[in-house]
């Protein structure tokens, strides 16, 4: 199968199999500790894990795009805000 | 009780999951890495890192693009839904109105985008069409080809006539939802009109409503055919959407990079619009 309309490159196709090993993770976390561990956290209203998956990729996206264009294109510093990002909202939100 | 999980139950959407995967996901894949990267066509590449994303994010055309489409939404969903509201509250519920009004109200719905923006087009024109010439006898200067307001006025009058019915049968549907019981009490503790609207009809028209206001918002979002046949973006760059702009770098441009960057900042964006409409209106829900 040629895939190369796909333009695939290093950086995008690690990119996915993080996204892809991140589903993956979670389907096996839901799998053992089924139900989502919904609860009540520092936005008021109920979260799932899923939830807070979905809101630490989107904020993510967003912590990196701000850095892009406010800082330059050195984003390692921004990806580094992103998993504190991230590991805020698994822990509070 | 303990509630009983079962996960099997998810094999149940693996048909979904891949049609949304073929559909979907594999050409948002390709477009991340279209953004990546400069082309010149013969499917060679060259890799250009978040150049085109950086370019973007300080790109003043794309600003102005997503200020007129983020004004344009908003002013769609401030009219569509009210108006949606009122209409529907005024149906009839009983008799042969009920499907006069319903086949009326779909009928604009049937009309491909395309269509709509033909007729919106001609009806509009100052020398052969019935709005244009009647405001032009009434002594209104109205040219939405040479005027950015009357070609926003026009876009918007469009929009509102071709999906306010949308709005329409949604909340009709959940109105037709509410038991009688809860009029009658109404009734029995004299409640007002407004309060009938306040605490029975609207509560019980949220989830509809919630429906309505993201594929509204989604929808006026991405608008792309109606004022592209309508206006062609102009007069100038004054009605060129987001999407409008977009298909302009892509296929007028052949710019890929910048296009699929921007396709990415734009699907950003919607994707959490989308999710702060949904998140607030339905646990405003659940709090009820």
């Amino acid at each position: 199968m040629n895939l190369s309309w796909m333009a695939w490159t290093w950086p995008t196709a690690i990119f996915f199999m993080t996204i892809l090993a991140l589903l993956v993770g979670m389907a096996v976390w839901e799998y053992f500790s089924p139900g989502g561990n919904p609860r009540v956290g520092v936005l008021r209203f109920e979260t799932t894990r899923g939830d807070r998956l979905f809101v630490s990729l989107l904020g993510s996206a967003f912590i990196n795009l701000a850095w892009l264009g406010l800082v330059g294109p050195n984003l390692w510093w921004a990806l580094a805000l992103s998993v504190v990002y991230a590991i805020g909202v698994f822990r509070y939100v | 009780m303990d509630k009983t999980w079962n996960n099997k139950a998810w094999f149940m959407v693996l048909p979904v999951l891949l049609l949304v995967a073929f559909s979907a996901v594999i050409p948002l894949m390709t477009v991340v890495n279209y953004s990546v990267q400069d082309t010149f066509g013969n499917n060679q590449f060259f890799w250009a890192g978040t150049e085109w994303y950086a370019e973007m994010l300080h790109s003043e055309r794309f600003h102005a693009a997503l200020l007129r489409n983020l004004f344009f939404s908003f002013i769609i969903l401030a009219i569509e839904v009210p108006l949606g509201i009122l209409i529907a509250l005024n149906m009839p519920r009983k008799g042969w109105g009920v499907p006069v009004c319903l086949v009326l109200m779909s009928l604009p719905l049937l009309i491909p985008w395309n269509v709509v923006g033909t007729i919106w087009q001609v009806f509009g024109r100052v020398d052969i069409g019935l709005l244009g010439r009647t405001l032009s006898m009434l002594g209104i200067n109205y040219n939405y080809v040479q005027n950015p307001l009357h070609a926003w006025v026009t876009v918007i009058v469009m929009d509102v006539w071709h999906w306010t019915s949308l709005v329409v049968l949604l909340c009709y549907a959940g109105l037709v939802s509410i038991p009688d019981a809860f009029y009658q009490a109404a009734k029995i503790d004299g409640a007002s009109r407004w309060a009938v609207f306040r605490y029975i009809q609207l509560p019980k028209m949220n989830r509809v409503l919630l429906i309505a206001v993201l594929l509204r918002f989604m929808d006026s979002f991405m608008i792309y055919t109606e004022p592209f046949v309508v206006t062609g973006g102009g007069p100038g760059n004054s009605t060129t959407f987001l999407s409008i702009d977009l298909v302009k770098m892509a296929v007028g441009q052949f710019d890929l990079g910048p296009a699929a960057a921007m396709s990415i900042i734009y699907f950003l964006i919607i994707l959490a619009l989308s999710w702060v409409f949904y998140t607030v209106m339905t646990n405003y829900d659940a709090e009820r």
